[in-house]
């Protein structure tokens, strides 16, 4: 560790894996609830834990992010950041928010209220003192690390990163803005979490994707800089009007289904380019770098972000195949794989990366990460593939040949009783990295005789 | 325990350092053919549904103003083509001029254009009207956003004036011309 105030990054990232525990708990209750439906069905009504579980994951995402750019951005711009203690402000401001939104749901308090109540409108719910609460902390964020990059040196992993994080702010505003029309509702939804997940957050993964493959690989800044770019590009390229992809059937003109489906095909390339830089980065590399499992994480987020956002995202993009598919268990495998590829991998990589460095004991535990990497990474594709053939028969039954809803779930059932226990593996999973993360053990594995192949 | 790793070039020129103007141009272009080429794919392909209708539908729109459009644009292309021989040379004030005559060109096509557009909304032609200007719509609507841009672009390049700007300003504008090269006849003739 360089720069003392990239010890900020420790709790960003404690509190980060703390939400993770939380989410993926909350994920297995839901998926015991698809099991056995009238688990918990007085006390934790699925809408709620649905809500919870999409939420924190959210959350706990951009927490990351945060930890990830006060680790990196005093590296990248060689300065301290501008203030320690705004950093440590923002943080408390985000978990009170945090805790705030789960109390009033939870517990269904103040409703009706302006300031306390919640507003009702799925995933941008929270009420309105968190939603300033949640802009005080952006802006705070954005002052903190701008200063930093400004009076230092500026590099494009920085430029990127911070493009992004002004951009996912700014989007966040249209949580505001509640119009009347529930068409024009959805329409504005969207441009904050599409554009967030298809564009604004592709820029901070393709930054920190970059800051590791420079540290982990030693290829050249400028090899490394040139990919970053394109990959941006084509990022905004097509995730920009990629987001008619969510205006197929939401009362928005019909035209919006040629550019949906023509745009958002190409959001495949962003996450084909990303997958293909890492790699090419790694062949390249001249530097046999000690942090295995930080390398593990970095090309399993790049290729199953590849497959879970751009191949499962593109099966049912098409308005086509979306006019059947929509809102079935397709949807879910696409969701469930794309979020655990591109950011939360993205999140356990530079976690692996910098938690070592920040509590100097690198490399530590890498046996365990690496394994708690194939249990999550196994789990997920797992229930991938279980929410897929779910998802297929769903369609055929439901859309194509007309079945009622219920009817058709009381056929997935074996479907979800096998995702059930991939969601086991998940959580074990986790709970693995966050032990090999928080208990840490010096690891030194000795490499044994090198024996000449006969 | 770190072997040695055997030193591989990194260094080589690429291919990529050999094209003309900025590589992020060239990525743009090659991300416009493919949305351009996929728009075109599905116009022929929902045609095969309806091929009475699209054909009917194609007469409401200003065939000669288009193919009158497709010279114009041809001919701003060569002008910005003899702008980057004019900037290679270091012929400031020619390189300029030129280009100011190109985006005159290019205000010319979007007048044309605009007359045609003109018409069609006087007769009440709008996007749902029928499938075909669906697609005459956003294929040409996105075009012309394209020559807005373009003529934007030749200005903010014949400010720089220098050779590498005006090849990827040029690159572009070469890009907005091959587009409605493809577009006209398939929107227009076929």
């Amino acid at each position: 560790m360089k720069y003392k105030t990239q010890k900020i990054a420790i709790a960003y990232f404690a509190v980060a894996l703390a939400l993770f525990t939380v989410q993926v708990t909350l994920g297995l209750i839901l998926g015991w609830i698809y099991v056995s439906p009238n688990f918990l069905s007085e006390i934790l009504p699925f809408n709620i834990g649905r809500m919870l579980h999409t939420n924190s994951l959210v959350v706990w995402l951009l927490l990351g992010f945060f930890g990830a750019a006060y680790y990196l951005v005093p590296e990248e711009s060689e300065r301290e950041i501008h203030s320690t203690k705004l950093a440590y402000l923002q943080l408390i401001i985000l978990v009170v928010g945090t805790a705030g939104v789960v109390v009033t749901y939870l517990f269904n308090l103040f409703d009706g209220n302006f300031l306390l109540g919640n507003e009702g409108r799925e995933f941008i719910e929270q009420p309105r003192w968190v939603k300033a609460g949640i802009v005080v902390a952006a802006l705070i964020f954005l002052y903190n690390i701008s200063l930093t990059v400004l009076a230092g040196k500026k590099t494009a992993i920085t430029n990127i990163l911070l493009l992004g994080l002004w951009l996912l702010s700014l989007l966040f505003l249209f949580a505001f803005y509640n119009p009347a029309n529930l068409a024009l509702d959805k329409q504005y939804w969207w441009f904050i979490v599409h554009l967030w997940v298809e564009a604004t957050w592709e820029l901070v993964m393709a930054s920190i994707l970059a800051f590791l493959m420079l540290k982990l690989t030693g290829v050249d800044r400028e090899v490394i800089e040139k990919w970053l770019y394109v990959i941006v590009a084509t990022a905004l390229f097509s995730g920009i009007l990629g987001t008619g992809h969510h205006y197929y059937w939401i009362g928005t003109p019909g035209y919006w289904q040629w550019i949906g489906s023509i745009f958002s095909t190409l959001e495949i390339v962003p996450f084909f380019g990303m997958m293909a830089f890492a790699f090419v980065m790694v062949w390249k590399g001249r530097r046999d770098h000690p942090n295995k499992a930080a390398m593990l994480w970095a090309l399993g987020c790049a290729t199953l972000a590849f497959f879970g956002a751009g191949v499962w995202g593109f099966l049912h993009t098409l308005h086509g195949v979306n006019y059947y598919t929509h809102g079935t268990q397709i949807t879910a495998a696409h969701g469930h794989l794309a979020f655990f590829g591109a950011y939360v991998s993205l999140n356990l990589a530079i976690i692996s990366y910098a938690m070592p460095i920040l509590r100097g004991r690198d490399p530590y535990n890498q046996v365990l990460n690496m394994a708690s990497f194939w249990l999550m990474s196994g789990g997920m594709v797992f229930m991938t593939f279980t929410l897929t053939f779910a998802g297929t028969v769903q369609t055929h039954l439901q859309r194509v040949n007309g079945q009622a809803y219920m009817d058709v779930q009381d056929q997935l059932w074996i479907f979800y009783a096998m995702r059930f226990g991939s969601g086991v593996a998940v959580v074990l999973g986790a709970l693995l990295f966050i032990y090999a993360m928080a208990f840490p053990r010096r690891e030194v594995i000795e490499p044994g005789p090198a024996v000449a192949a006969e | 325990m770190t072997a040695p790793t055997p030193t591989r070039p990194q260094d080589q020129p690429s291919v990529l350092d050999s094209l003309p103007g900025e590589l992020m141009m060239w990525v743009l272009i090659l991300s416009e053919l493919a949305v351009f080429g996929a728009g075109l794919a599905a116009f022929l392909a929902v045609r095969i549904t309806d091929p009475a209708g699209f054909a009917e539908a194609q007469t409401h729109l200003h065939r000669t103003g288009a193919g009158i459009n497709t010279v114009v644009l041809v001919t701003s292309g060569w002008l910005a083509a003899l702008a980057v021989q004019a900037a290679e040379a270091g012929r400031k004030v020619r390189l300029r001029g030129l280009l100011a005559l190109a985006s005159a060109l290019g205000v010319v096509f979007l007048v044309l254009k605009g007359s045609e557009y003109a018409d069609l909304a006087r007769a009440g032609i709008g996007f749902e009207t029928h499938a075909f200007f669906t697609f005459s719509y956003l294929l040409t609507g996105f075009h012309a956003a394209h020559v807005i841009a373009g003529i934007l672009l030749l200005g903010l390049v014949g400010a720089l004036a220098t050779p590498r700007a005006v090849e990827t300003g040029a690159a572009f504008w070469h890009m907005v011309d091959l587009v409605w090269v493809l577009l006209f006849p398939v929107v227009y003739l076929l």
